[in-house]
């Protein structure tokens, strides 16, 4: 029985690579639409390029932006941005076991646990192809995200006002992308329209990037919250 | 920006590194598991609003609104990304050049 998986091994490492690539490329196709998002905010394409290579997790990328282009503070985007960002804690608590990582590698890994690498080390019939699905996809998309990054900032810098060719929509729209797939159920059909009632409400009441901090401070003691009361039964 | 950008930057890389060492018990608590589960759900939804209704502290409805109402049916009909994306800018670039 053992020699088996690896019989097979050259094909389904081949069909690990090609899927990686593929998403590597699809999102580097929306990283063009990140970088042009953040250098029409007004973020220097140098800026633009740090976030990408160093952030890597493309909704808080986004986030940031957001923030900042509403004219929010700096320590409010980048709060936005490490709370969106805080799934991934949760993906590389479900990767370690998996991954097995000792000394540099482990840091090395952590720069690539985003929501593509994780979905691609799930799902494959051996942990060798799972493993393989992670360090690939991240990989791939690393690069292909930064390069999306770069082509998108520069090609803005070409255009004459942002606002006028209609990419102050873009980030919304991007968001309403990232989320669709999340909302599954009547509970996250509530959670994200109350989150959105309540921030509309607060935005006359607080300075810009405060109702982003009223949601998450909300989800997060209803979250915990909620789970007390379900522990009873 | 420079601060929002790399303090952002190095908070969004502890978390990922955290989750890789920090013992499976304490982030497996069920409790954190459900925060982590709603709150880019809840962060993302206050986002759209946000940066389709509000200019600064103002509430109000204009080009962008119809972009992201365009790109809410293009999610609808399983668009790819780029189109969701494309169809939003597009609509709001078209109503800002018909006025």
């Amino acid at each position: 029985m053992l020699p088996e998986p690896d019989a097979d091994w050259p094909r389904a490492r081949s069909a690990v690579l090609r899927d990686a690539i593929a998403i590597g490329a699809a999102t580097g196709a929306y990283a063009l639409s990140f970088g042009a998002v953040a250098t029409a905010t007004g973020l220097s394409v140098l800026q633009t390029c740090v976030l990408s290579l160093v952030m890597f997790t493309g909704a808080s990328q986004y986030a940031l932006v957001g923030v900042l282009g509403a004219g929010g503070g700096g320590l409010t985007a980048a709060a936005t941005a490490v709370l969106l960002g805080s799934r991934n804690a949760l993906y590389g608590l479900r990767l370690s076991s998996l991954l097995q990582l000792r000394g540099l590698h482990r840091p090395l890994a952590a720069h690539l646990v985003i929501d593509e690498s994780t979905a691609m080390s799930l799902g494959h019939e051996s942990d060798r192809a799972n493993r393989l699905g992670f360090w690939a996809t991240g990989a791939s998309v690393y690069v292909l995200w930064n390069v999306g990054t770069l082509i998108g900032a520069l090609g803005t810098q070409a255009l004459p006002s942002p606002r006028a060719v209609g990419l102050d929509a873009a980030a919304p729209a991007a968001f309403l992308a990232l989320l669709a797939p999340r909302v599954r159920g009547r509970a996250a059909v509530t959670v994200a329209v109350a989150a959105a009632l309540v921030a509309t409400a607060c935005v006359p009441l607080l300075p810009v990037g405060g109702p982003v901090l009223v949601v998450a401070m909300l989800a997060i003691v209803i979250g915990a919250a909620r789970r007390t009361s379900s522990e009873v039964r | 920006m420079w601060a929002a950008v790399l303090l952002g930057s190095a908070g969004c890389y502890l978390l990922k590194l955290a989750g890789l060492s920090v013992p499976r018990r304490i982030l497996a608590s069920p409790r954190v598991r459900r925060v982590a589960e709603i709150l880019p759900i809840a962060l993302l939804s206050a986002l759209i609003a946000l940066q389709t209704l509000s200019t600064g502290m103002r509430l109000g409805v204009d080009a962008r609104a119809a972009g992201v109402a365009a790109a809410l049916l293009a999610v609808l009909a399983r668009a790819p990304f780029l189109v969701v994306v494309g169809v939003a800018v597009l609509t709001t670039a078209l109503i800002r050049l018909a006025h």
